[in-house]
């Protein structure tokens, strides 16, 4: 696509998008939404920006090693704050009982690793999503 | 809001959501099919804020308007188009 129009306009808002991605991920505790809901707002900005501009330029921006890079290091991430609970000798998983600092009610850091875990499974959907798009266009070639 | 005022609004949402369901099957180029859908997932979505679930509202917007309709609008773009 070569519109002058879309091109600007997209990226006057893509920004917008992306935080809207990245409050929507780091408040999931507080407010309506969550990792998922985040993590596919973010993983569209990118998706939209490879639509628009091309693919090769898409993946200049972020390749796809650097993609299934990051798949893995949410996953991975997860895992990680998952033994924080073990490694202090409780279930896994455990926030409160494994002795982490939870915060004052109702500001951003007041669910201990809700947060940290939250923003690995929203890295997780984000790169999904663009690897998915990248395989489904790969294929029209 | 009046309770009748939402009766009203969930008859005329879930009429449109029969019409768009119907009018999908109906269309033959698959472009037109998908942006039928998203129009069918903004229903949805309206229909979640109605009934007071704002987090399924935003998935529903987030996940059933722009990723299914970027989805199935990219593998019409490639040219698996119906008859």
């Amino acid at each position: 696509m070569t519109d002058f129009i879309l091109k600007r306009m997209v990226s006057l808002v893509l920004p917008f998008v992306q935080m809207l991605g990245l409050y929507v991920i780091f408040h999931g505790h507080l407010s309506p939404g969550g990792s998922f809901s985040g993590g596919i707002i973010t993983g569209l900005s990118l998706i939209a920006f490879s639509l628009v501009f091309g693919l090769e330029r898409g993946q200049e921006k972020v390749s796809e090693r650097m993609m299934s890079l990051v798949e893995s290091f949410g996953a991975l991430w997860y895992g990680a704050m998952g033994l924080v609970g073990i490694l202090r000798g409780t279930t896994f998983l455990m926030n409160k009982g494994a002795g982490v600092p939870l915060g004052a009610p109702g500001k951003l850091y007041s669910g201990g690793l809700i947060l940290l875990i939250t923003l690995g499974v929203g890295l997780k959907v984000a790169s999904t999503m663009v690897t998915l798009f990248v395989a489904l266009m790969e294929e029209e070639e | 809001m009046h309770p009748y005022m939402a009766d009203a609004l969930n008859i005329v949402f879930l009429s449109f959501l029969v019409v768009v369901a119907i009018a999908v099957s109906y269309v033959k180029d698959l472009l037109y099919a998908a942006i039928l859908l998203g129009a069918y997932s903004v229903t949805i979505a309206l229909i979640w804020l109605l009934m007071s679930a704002p987090d399924l509202a935003i998935t529903e917007a987030a996940a059933g308007i722009g990723m299914t309709t970027l989805m199935i609008a990219v593998i019409s773009k490639i040219g698996r188009k119906g008859e």
